[in-house]
């Protein structure tokens, strides 16, 4: 039956029809039509601080719960401050719905007050967007938008709504018949020939490798991936964005690969005769010099994304479609060799990986922040969900919390952007309130959105916030010390004191200086029933190893000195 | 897959005949820098649907890649690359030319040869119409050129498939 709906009433009922119980926003004039009818909708809404804020705390969203997560903005610099949120899930295929209020629809293309074309903007960096100018329109398109952000590799997407067509109202009849998308690629069955070439390949293998990456989450395939591993034996490398999709501490998981990963697998994806690829795009962080990767190696690529098949690499065998039902083909087909021999030879590349490592060393006082990760995974079990920023502590928590399940590392691989780690963590938490959620975060990107803490106390939020305080912009400094000659440029940060900071949100605030107080702050930051946040004070100038420099090939890698522990003064 | 040669590749590309969908696929082009030699635009025989003809530069794998993220286009309907398959392309120009009264007889000679059409006149100037092959309106361009060319527009290459053949999709393996 239909029924007198406004615009703005059936934005609400829309998304309620998607099963939608939470949106990120933050309102203004253009969108106000759709603020007023919020309130008679069941959905919560999260006041976020910044919109910014909004896109990373939907991705968060996206991520943790596996659905599709949404923001709400105004017109103008509402819609342009989403901008930075859109192109970090567009890189990591999470699938978003941004709602935009526009100027009215008569007014369009005239610089109105607050008027920005922002599907024009969001052109390049979405999925898809959509301009609505009419009431009818509504409903069917947030359909489709929910479709497209989920189907096939998922991604962002925009629906600009003008002001109008929220407030006119028509007769609305909710419509739930499929929706097809003419035109579109599809992955049907795999070809047979493809399939049986790729079981061929890794019959005669002998030094074979997985390389996993985000689409065994994005696929729900870690179960697949796990049996494919207990069934070959074959060892598997992560990329970034894959940690967690196999087991951290299954004897077979090597760890992570490229830039900032360990020195011998990376050495072992030099030596391999095939590459397994699932779910992964090559990505340069990943590759280093593609002219020199793998190149004794036949590669796999499984994705479901056509456009990333010889991108990057070139490969030998491609099987595009859905991870999880390639597996469901390929792994009962494959019959491998005994790969002792490749496992002791990696074995041996391990040489004195563990002696270089920092969990070895000595601290003598100082607090390095490979220490705080470590504890933390610790004392954490390695069960919490944790969300990272963008710098060295990045690739510290990459390297030391050992995630054993999908879902639990949330971070910005592909844009790299700081300031995700707050929000991301907050959209997670909202997502999965019964997860322990940590963010981990420099001193540098905690302030881009910092201001998200007083929605944290607002919303009644519980995050735990690791603050890996070096007193630098890390990760570029890491740079400038390794490539300009150690010239300091703009990198070193004069910071709030962060536990006032805290405190001045209404919330408890916990310095650590050293490594014998982590326990408890840990301790008491998991007691606190409120979002806490941890300042650790770390070691200033501590480097990343191992590192391949950008461009190179990625067995030359940048290792930690065997001897000595930087020790700067402390600040 | 060893072709390693570039050569001028066609693509026609069927998209959603709406506000926007010209500017989704050039963007296209543009952020993967993929360098557009030719573009054409219009309507169909089919109520919505319009017909882009695209011309690049590109060898085999590049080819696939744009293929490829054609179809990611949620506007795109359909994508062929005509590179391998009988197709039929034809280019329109108008080309003006001073001519006064004493050179209107070569003028119409040349209509003749190549098959153009003389489309409008003036006491000073002519306009020709040709439709033709790239290459056969280059060289009427450079029989007009002694004469004077004032104006040349032309519309960019069109393409179409050969009744006689469908185009192989070619997303299918990666030989
Ligand atoms: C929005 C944004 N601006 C700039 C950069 C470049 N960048 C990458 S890492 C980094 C330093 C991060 O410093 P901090 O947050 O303190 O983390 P640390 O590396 O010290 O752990 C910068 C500036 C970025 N990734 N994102
Ligand atoms: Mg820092």
């Amino acid at each position: 039956m239909a029924k007198r709906r406004t615009g703005a009433q059936i934005i609400w009922d829309a998304l309620e029809q998607q099963g939608v119980e939470h949106v990120f926003g933050y309102p203004g004039g253009a969108i106000l039509p759709a603020y007023d009818a919020l309130l008679d909708s069941r959905i919560h809404h999260v006041l976020v601080r910044h919109e910014q804020g909004a896109a990373h705390m939907a991705d968060g969203y996206a991520r943790a719960s596996g659905g599709v997560g949404v923001a709400i903005a105004t017109s103008g610099p509402g819609a342009t401050n989403l901008v930075t949120g859109i192109a970090t899930a567009r890189l990591d295929s999470s699938p978003l719905v941004c709602i935009t209020g526009q100027v009215p629809s008569k007014v369009i293309g005239t610089d109105a007050f607050q008027e920005t074309d922002i599907t024009g903007v969001t052109l390049p960096i979405t999925k898809h967007n959509f301009l609505v100018t009419k009431t009818e329109d509504i409903a069917p398109t947030i359909r489709r938008a929910f479709h497209i952000a989920s189907e096939g590799r998922p991604g962002p997407v925009l629906i600009d709504i003008t002001k109008d067509a929220q407030q006119n109202e028509i007769d609305y009849e909710p419509d739930d018949s499929p929706i097809e998308l003419p035109g579109r690629f599809r992955t049907g069955p795999l070809n047979p020939d493809d399939v049986e070439r790729a079981v061929e390949i890794l019959a005669s293998a002998k030094r074979p490798l997985i390389l996993a990456g985000r689409g065994i989450m994005m696929s729900s395939a870690g179960s697949r991936v796990l049996d494919l591993v207990e069934k070959t034996r074959i060892p598997v490398a992560t990329t970034l964005l894959g940690i967690g999709g196999f087991p951290a501490t299954h004897p077979l998981n090597m760890g992570m690969m490229g830039m900032h990963g360990e020195a011998w697998v990376n050495q072992a994806i030099q030596n391999a005769d095939v590459l397994l690829a699932l779910g992964m795009r090559f990505d340069d962080r990943v590759v280093g010099d593609p002219k020199k990767y793998a190149t004794g190696a036949l590669k796999i690529h499984l994705d479901i994304d056509p456009s990333e098949i010889n991108k990057i690499i070139q490969v030998d065998v491609a099987l595009v479609g859905d991870l999880s039902s390639s597996l469901d083909t390929l792994t009962p087909k494959l019959e491998i060799q005994d790969l002792s021999p490749w496992h002791h030879f990696i074995k041996d590349l391990k040489g004195d990986s563990a002696v270089r490592d920092i969990q070895a060393l000595p601290d003598s006082g100082h607090l390095y922040a490979a220490h705080v990760i470590n504890d933390l995974w610790r004392l954490t079990e390695g069960k919490a969900l944790v969300a990272t920023d963008v710098g060295q502590h990045q690739m510290w928590e990459a390297q030391y919390y050992k995630h054993d399940h999908p879902r639990k590392l949330i971070t910005s691989g592909g844009l790299g952007t700081m300031g995700f780690a707050l929000p991301a963590a907050m959209g997670a938490k909202v997502a999965c309130p019964d997860e322990e959620v940590w963010v981990v975060v420099g001193d540098g990107g905690f302030q881009m959105t910092a201001a998200e803490l007083s929605t944290c106390k607002q919303e009644n939020l519980k995050v735990n916030i690791a603050i890996i305080n070096n007193g630098y912009l890390g990760m570029v400094r890491q740079w400038q010390e390794f490539f300009y000659d150690k010239r300091y440029a703009a990198t070193p940060m004069q910071n709030p004191d962060f536990v006032k900071l805290a405190e001045a949100h209404g919330l408890h605030g916990i310095r650590v200086e050293k490594r014998s107080e982590i326990e408890a702050a840990v301790g008491a930051a998991r007691a606190e029933e409120g979002t806490v946040v941890i300042d650790f004070k770390v070691e200033r100038e501590d480097t990343v190893y191992p590192m391949v420099a950008p461009g190179s090939t990625i067995e030359t890698m940048i290792r930690r000195p065997t001897d000595t522990l930087v020790k700067t003064e402390k600040s | 897959m060893t072709e390693p040669s570039q050569h001028s590749r066609t693509f026609v590309v069927l998209v959603d005949d709406k506000p926007g969908v010209l500017d989704r696929v050039a963007s296209l082009f543009r952020r993967r820098a993929y360098n557009i030699e030719s573009l054409a635009v219009g309507r169909t025989d089919k109520p919505g649907v319009s017909h882009i003809t695209v011309v690049m530069n590109a060898d085999a794998r590049t080819a696939r890649l744009v293929e490829a993220n054609l179809y990611k286009l949620v506007n795109v309907l359909d994508v062929q690359d005509l590179s391998n398959v009988p197709s039929v392309t034809r280019d329109l120009a108008l080309i003006k030319v001073q001519a006064g009264h004493d050179k209107r007889a070569e003028d119409l000679q040349i209509e003749e040869v190549f098959r153009a059409r003389i489309v409008d006149v003036s006491p000073n100037a002519l306009i020709f119409e040709i439709t033709g092959t790239e290459d056969k309106i280059d060289s009427l361009v450079d029989v007009l050129r002694p004469f004077g060319i004032v104006g040349l527009a032309r519309t960019g290459r069109v393409s179409m498939v050969r009744a006689t053949s469908e185009a192989v999709p070619s997303l299918e393996g990666v030989g």
